[in-house]
């Protein structure tokens, strides 16, 4: 069923070639067709529920840097899923795309999120701000270079920032983050902070002397 | 106060209608049992503390069960959940415009510390925008561990000088 659909898009749009995939039916799609073959995915094959916008970061210097994946599901044809994907334009800070929210209203917040978190500009959006992180953030989270732990800040609010002198700060890792390698049994021990003893001073911080030794 | 020996209680026939205390006393049994909570309920925290204020654990029985979402009417904030940076002014201007005297419960992991959450949207504590009060362990915590909490608080309000700090305000 799915397999029909990229088939007949294979034929439809001749520049459209297969893309690896694990489960459902997937495809690339130059981005000049892309507008195009999700329409015609929706009004011939009936995909009519847009589940997902997303983006693939595929390293600094990488080109295409950027690429949008789309995830189309029937509700009428029982099983049909397949993931439509284009390599972006514009440059590695402004990657850009084209906006499918005439195709499907519900594309409007997948796109503010996806531009929120990876930086990638919808052209034609009627009102792409950010959704997740507040306006004014200067950084876009998921992108590769950007780490777990965040890039110190100000407060969205300033009054609020100069009342508590509080700011947004990279959060302490304290060794981690929290990888459980594939195979390790305990993880209470994989978990990095375990190893991290300072709270029991058993171990002191580098910058402290133990308040006392424990008696094991 | 009901006590088995009647000769420690209040009797009207010997004492007449007059009471004499400290105003610490008297200021601070009022506080400690009409401790209006105001629910900052942000993530899964808040479902147990729904849990504490139904019938099973009842927060009722120690005078916080009417929880005010007006700050101006509450008097102790319950940060129940993940402070994100993004909601965190919020909660400091929620706490500015809560009247005093008030106290902050932090709830859980997330609201003591950051949680398992170190990444760069959740705030790592709600102390760094609010003074805390008490701090609750857990992950959520259950919900015998908010009630302690709140006894905490309430034997921590009993001890403190109310009279002079209203006299000095």
């Amino acid at each position: 069923m799915s397999a029909d659909a990229v088939i007949a898009l294979k034929a439809k749009f001749p520049q459209a070639t297969d893309r690896a995939s694990a489960d459902h039916p997937a495809v690339n799609v130059p981005l000049a067709d892309l507008v195009a073959a999700l329409r015609y995915l929706r009004d011939e094959w009936a995909f009519d529920l847009l589940m997902d916008v997303t983006a693939i970061d595929w390293a600094e210097g990488a080109s295409p840097r950027f690429t949008v994946v789309y995830h189309l599901l029937s509700s009428t044809r029982a099983g049909s899923y397949v993931r439509v994907a284009a390599p972006c334009a514009g440059t590695e800070a402004k990657p850009t795309a084209p906006s499918v929210v005439d195709v499907w209203p519900g594309a409007n917040w997948h796109e503010r999120e996806c531009y929120d978190l990876m930086g990638v500009t919808f052209e034609g959006h009627p009102d792409l701000r950010r959704i997740l992180m507040w306006d004014g953030y200067p950084y876009h989270p998921l992108r590769k270079e950007f780490p777990l732990a965040g890039i110190e800040t100000d407060l969205p609010v300033a009054d609020i920032a100069e009342a508590t002198g509080t700011r947004v700060i990279a959060a302490p890792m304290a060794g981690g983050p929290f990888v459980a390698s594939p195979g390790e049994v305990n993880l209470t021990e994989a978990e990095p902070r375990a190893k991290d003893e300072s709270w029991a001073d058993r171990t002191a911080r580098p910058d402290q002397t133990p308040l006392r030794q424990m008696k094991d | 106060m009901v006590t088995a020996n009647s000769d420690l209680g209040y009797n009207t026939k010997v004492e007449g209608g007059v009471i004499v205390s400290q105003a610490d006393a008297v200021i601070n049994w009022i506080r400690t049992n009409s401790m209006w909570p105001m629910p900052m309920g942000l993530a899964c925290c808040a479902i147990e503390l729904m849990a504490v204020g139904g019938a099973r654990f009842d927060i009722a029985r120690f005078g916080a069960e009417v929880m005010r979402f007006s700050p101006r009417q509450a008097d102790c904030m319950i940060v129940a959940g993940t402070v994100t940076y993004k909601m965190a002014p919020q909660v400091r201007r929620i706490y500015d415009q809560m009247a005093a005297p008030k106290w902050v419960i932090a709830m859980g992991a997330c609201a003591s510390s950051g949680g398992m959450y170190r990444s760069y949207a959740t705030l790592q504590g709600v102390d760094r925008i609010v003074p805390v009060d008490v701090y609750v362990s857990g992950c959520p915590p259950r919900p015998e561990a908010l009630l302690d909490a709140l006894i905490k608080l309430q034997s921590k309000v009993k001890r403190e000088p109310s009279a002079s700090r209203l006299l000095s305000a």
